[in-house]
């Protein structure tokens, strides 16, 4: 809502400074958003006399002008205007002035090899009226001895845009806002006095609403004005709705905005010549078309507010009138309505066709009910003042009456609410101020609520007014009592966290990226997951909720890749979607690594990074979060998007019942489509929600401290299997031997190629034996080394190759 | 001239000389060696006269002592040279680089939730969380933001389905509704997480961070959250004063309720928070709608108290000097290692928030 402190001391009598005004309204809840300074520039413009015009000498259309601008010297100014010719007085604009309609900075510059200082503008230029054709031209009567003066009467106001929450549909007219200054002290609410049509004139077009279901219009009031003319708005009209950064269209429509912009009270007039018969508010049926003001021709569906007459729709009520019915220079006789809409029906409306007009703003938001009449009558003896004409009674028809509302408000509930104290009195005049008429019953006050004020249905809306104007600077800083009675975190927003942490630590970076992701992209991740778009999405790159976390990761790897980076590490924990309900989403950490190890490294030998690289972060990461390593099982059952041979799942532990993590290469075919370029991107994820949450706390984890001191022994074994036997079944089978005795076993080599046979490998495994209980023989050990040798044969078909 | 001043001399005048490690050896058995000059010496004891024999055993130690110490002392300092010179041959270029690392970091968004936790936590907030997809009630009616209400315009939302009521949360506050519809009060929590809104330029981004606040209990008025929310912002922001502004506003979930701006200025170019006369709006708040109270089974005549919502992003943006939002979403390599935190850096009240 833009406003002027001009405008508002219409309504407002007060002599503080704009400085202090900018400070109330926020105060009060009426945010200042801008302050402009539209007349900053307009010392610049100088009224100026064509003393002599000749023809360009090398454009046909341009004139060279030599122009009196009060100096000195004349000034010459290239211009293509028709109209300019000797004699003309004009306005003037010289090099630095900022062109109102175009903005642009003028400057000198030469046009066709003839320089031009400044420039003639037109009226349209200027923004005073929509006359573009040619150069304004000022009455020599008036202009004449004013050469060299400025145009613009200076005015100190400057543009204020106030930011109005929506609850506030009053403060969308000057006078509302005033209303709520002078209620917070701000200056004394002027009791302007209404001046009311004086007529016997019957208004002769009839008005119907008709009674149906989901009517939208409950009251219509119009008045007839005849014999008008339209014409241009006088001076001060033009001044104020330029003041606030509006155009002057025609004394008509300036005048209906002005009530609207002033009172907060829309109206409409329509051209009586063009309605045929008379006026009909109805509901609309499927398919009647019109053409509205914006000149865009609207289809309608059943059941929006029209108001039609017996050759159709005319314009929707509230929202836009139509062309057919519009007022225009020549227009001689008018209807001017003052209707009331439901908020909810213009709403309804103006979203499905898309339409947005201040009339709208301010009816869904809910205009006051009864300033149909007041409406009426200040913009009908205005149209009468500037355009002449005579002025018909008013004719209101109504399918309901509009009866205020009540309130019993507790003047307790104010402290109880606020934390701070005021008085019956006080509470009492700030509401009076505002509006509302009182009554004190026992305890309670007895409000009826001023009929502009629809957002005010119950007592807590009585407070907040009361904290509103009295001042939010009243209330107290209660300082918080530092007690915890409830651990901050649960147990799985703490592994949230660790795991944040620990993958960092491990090298990644952290993103954040969107929860949705590119169709093309997430198709890759998909798996067997199913498709969630976005109806309404930002663009189609960003068009369905993500399923996995790569698609954007890998997206921003490729994009990293192309800043030159080669080697890279990024993760994010967040969330990824399986379904389109609430709570079908799960907490993933996911990783991505691409590139070299140890890159460039004198000292280090380079090498890709590798599945190895992202099994151990994950191992690692889970084993800090508490997870016991001794007990994980991985296989290689993997989505499709990872390397089929070079990737594994993790369960945390033998039962697998929640997949842990995934971890592997990514599918060279993705790298391929997306056209990703590196020598190895290797990847992991982890899933939040399947990770058990360790029952012990720490300090139960704890256990006593038993160490065996009795000799270690370390036997080397290297067997060779087949190719599909993996090294955990080794392990397993090796641990299956002697809980007790068996301490540690390790794969220290895994060889392929000379000496074993085709589709066999060797695999080494270091075995640490010992005893808590006694130092074992030398046949103990060697009873061991039998059994172990026989197990892993037996378990897995392997053959000793050799033992140490 | 005895015996044993003549050995002495010898000796003394023998190791005087520049010998090598083997030299010095050989001198060593030729003294000590078990039939070395002393040692000979040594074995005579026995058979000299008794009168004799203590002053001689007395001259023999000296003699012995004296002699060992040189050549110890000899063997010692030619070691020590040895040594010496082959530590200066394996002397290395200690200005080549270590071994290589790379180094991981923290999202700036990530450790401001981690910041702000532990600041509620201090004075005994819980953190509760929702899901990012919620349907029409929880994020819009049960807020008292009816259908055709016009505070919903000021949310553009992503909905799911043709209906629109499955939705990409437009705010954290739909948090509220669940805590309260699955407890009793009191309640005293805050909702960090994910919010969308279908806006997207310069100042906007289609996916940003809240966190909400929620406190409900018998006597809670809106002093306790000025002071709530004074105490949080002077330590988010690490000053001892800040200039705070509560100034009316409207959200339909609260009444009254407020927008709270904190006072700035500009100084070298940076951001200094807590002077100057400059306000920047961080948060919007308000006490509970009797209606958002009524819809979640609390009787807001025995229960009454505030909620907040902050826009994470904005916060870290002021604290670290960040300028531009959509950076944060661009996961530039550069980016990330410039403004993300070490991950030993986790915010704690005891050894303050940031190092």
């Amino acid at each position: 809502m833009k406003i002027t402190f001009d405008w508002l001391r219409d309504h407002l009598k007060t002599n503080s400074k704009e400085k202090d005004l900018l400070e109330q309204l926020t105060n009060i809840g009426l945010e200042v958003e801008s302050v402009e300074n539209l007349y900053a520039d307009n010392e610049l413009f100088k009224i100026a006399k064509i003393v002599k015009t000749e023809k360009h000498p090398n454009a046909d259309r341009l004139k060279v002008c030599e122009v009196n601008i009060g100096e000195k010297n004349l000034k010459k100014v290239v211009c293509g205007a028709t109209n300019a010719k000797d004699g003309l007085i004009t306005i003037y604009a010289p090099p630095g002035a900022i062109i109102p309609k175009t903005k642009t900075k003028l400057v000198v510059a030469k046009i066709r090899g003839v320089t031009s200082y400044g420039m003639l503008c037109s009226e349209s230029e200027l923004n005073i009226s929509d006359q573009s054709a040619g150069i304004a031209e000022l009455p020599k009567s008036k202009y004449e001895k004013n050469i060299g003066r400025n145009y613009f009467t200076k005015s100190k106001s400057n543009l204020i845009d106030l930011s109005i929450t929506p609850n506030r549909p009053d403060c969308l007219g000057i006078r509302g806002i005033a209303r709520d200054l002078a209620a917070s002290g701000f200056g004394k609410f002027k009791d302007l006095k209404k001046k009311k049509i004086q007529s016997k004139i019957k208004q002769s077009l009839n008005v119907k609403i008709n009674k149906e279901k989901n009517q939208g219009c409950s009251s219509f009031g119009s008045c007839l004005i005849t014999n008008v003319r339209n014409t241009e708005s006088p001076q001060w009209l033009k001044n104020k709705l330029i003041s606030i950064g509006q155009k002057p269209i025609s004394a008509i429509v300036d005048i209906t905005n002005y009530v609207m912009l002033d009172i907060n009270r829309p109206l409409h007039a329509y051209d009586a010549d063009k309605i045929e018969k008379g006026i009909i508010v109805r509901n609309s049926k499927f398919g009647e078309e019109f053409t509205a003001l914006d000149n865009k021709n609207y289809k309608l569906e059943n059941g929006m507010c029209v108001i039609s007459d017996n050759m159709g729709v005319l314009g929707l009520g509230g929202i836009i009138g139509g062309t057919r019915s519009s007022t225009e220079l020549d227009t001689k006789n008018i209807l001017l309505e003052s209707a009331y809409f439901d908020s909810r029906s213009i709403r309804k409306t103006a979203k499905k066709l898309n339409i947005d007009t201040d009339a709208k703003f301010r009816f869904e938001r809910g205009i006051d009910p009864l300033s149909i009449e007041d409406g009426l009558n200040k913009a009908a003896l205005l149209i009468r003042e500037i355009c002449g004409g005579e002025i018909s009674k008013i004719d209101i028809q109504k399918i309901e009456n509009f009866k205020k509302k009540t309130i019993k408000f507790d003047p307790q509930l104010f402290e109880k609410v606020s934390g701070f104290k005021i008085s019956s009195k006080e509470m009492i005049k700030i509401l009076n101020d505002l509006g509302f008429k009182s009554k004190k019953e026992k305890k309670y006050f007895k409000l009826t609520i001023p009929s502009w004020r629809p957002d005010i249905s119950q007592e807590i809306d009585i407070v907040e007014e009361l904290v509103r104007i009295s001042g939010y600077n009243n209330i107290k800083t209660i300082d918080p009592i530092k007690e915890r009675t409830k651990s901050t975190l649960t147990q799985s927003q703490k592994l949230f966290h660790f795991l944040q942490r620990s993958i960092a630590s491990k090298g990644y970076l952290e993103t954040i990226t969107w929860s949705f992701t590119d169709l093309n992209y997430n198709n890759h991740f998909k798996n067997t997951n199913r498709e969630i778009k976005i109806v309404n999405p930002i663009s189609s790159e960003l068009g369905v909720l993500r399923n996995s976390i790569f698609s954007n990761l890998i997206m921003y790897v490729s994009k990293n890749l192309d800043r030159g980076f080669k080697d890279l590490s990024i993760f994010e924990i967040g969330p990824v979607f399986t379904g389109p309900n609430p709570g079908e989403q799960n907490t993933v950490v996911c990783g991505l690594s691409a590139g070299k190890k140890s890159r460039l490294s004198w000292i280090e030998k380079e090498r890709n990074v590798d599945v190895f690289d992202v099994k151990k972060d994950v191992v690692q990461t889970l084993v800090e979060a508490g997870y016991n390593s001794d007990k994980f099982f991985v296989d290689s059952e993997t989505p499709n998007y990872y390397h089929p041979g070079k990737s594994g799942r993790l369960f945390l532990n033998k039962g697998r019942d929640n997949i842990a993590a995934y971890f592997g290469e990514i599918h060279p075919n993705i790298l391929k489509k997306i056209d990703l370029k590196t020598e190895s991107l290797v990847g992991f994820e982890i899933f939040l929600d399947n990770l058990k949450l360790p029952k012990k706390t720490l300090n139960e984890q704890k256990t006593n401290f038993v160490v065996s001191d009795y000799q270690k022994s370390e036997r080397d074994f290297a067997f060779v299997v087949d190719k599909g036997i993996n090294a955990q079944d080794l392990i397993d089978a090796v641990s299956s031997v002697e809980k007790n005795l068996i301490s540690n076993i390790k794969v220290f080599d895994v060889y392929e190629g000379d000496n074993i046979p085709q589709n066999q490998k060797s695999i080494a495994i270091s075995v640490t034996i010992q005893s808590s209980e006694k130092t074992l023989k030398d046949s103990d050990l060697e009873n061991i080394n039998k059994l172990i040798i026989e197990t892993v044969e037996k378990k897995t078909g392997a053959k000793i190759r050799s033992q140490k | 001239m005895s015996d044993l001043k003549k050995i002495k001399d010898e000796f003394l005048s023998k190791l005087k000389n520049k010998l090598n490690l083997s030299e010095i050896n050989q001198i060593k058995s030729d003294l000590f060696g078990k039939n070395g000059l002393v040692s000979s010496q040594f074995k005579k004891i026995g058979s000299i006269a008794e009168t004799e024999r203590k002053q001689f055993a007395s001259d023999l130690n000296i003699i012995k002592d004296e002699l060992q110490d040189l050549i110890n002392s000899k063997i010692n300092d030619i070691e020590n040279a040895e040594i010496n010179e082959k530590l200066e041959k394996e002397k290395i270029d200690i200005t080549l680089p270590e071994r290589p690392f790379t180094k991981g970091k923290i999202h700036p968004v990530s450790q401001t939730i981690d910041e702000i936790s532990s600041i509620f936590s201090e004075i005994g907030f819980s953190v509760e969380e929702g899901p990012d997809v919620e349907n029409e009630y929880n994020n819009f009616t049960a807020l008292n933001t009816p259908d055709n209400h016009p505070a919903r315009d000021m949310h553009d939302t992503f909905y799911l389905d043709e209906k629109k009521e499955k939705l990409l949360r437009t705010h954290t506050s739909p948090v509220q509704i669940r805590t309260m519809l699955k407890g009793k009060p009191p309640f005293k929590i805050i909702a960090p997480g994910r919010t969308y809104r279908s806006d997207s330029d310069q100042t906007h981004s289609p996916m940003f961070h809240q966190v909400e606040g929620l406190h409900i209990d018998k006597d809670i008025n809106m002093g306790h959250l000025k002071g709530c929310l004074n105490y949080f912002i002077k330590e988010f922001f690490e000053v001892d004063k800040i200039k705070m502004r509560f100034r009316p506003s409207h959200f339909p979930f609260t009444e009254p309720s407020a927008e709270v701006d904190i006072g700035y200025k500009i100084k070298d170019g940076k951001i200094i928070i807590g002077e100057g006369d400059h306000w920047l709006e961080i948060l919007g708040c308000g006490m509970v709608h009797p209606n958002v109270l009524k819809n979640v089974k609390v009787d807001p005549s025995k229960f009454q108290g505030y909620a907040f919502g902050i826009g994470i992003d904005r916060l870290a943006m002021l604290k670290y000097g960040i300028n531009d939002l959509r950076s944060f979403f661009d996961c530039d390599y550069r980016w990330l290692n410039h403004f993300g935190f070490d991950p030993l850096d986790v915010p704690t009240n005891y050894r303050g928030l940031s190092r």
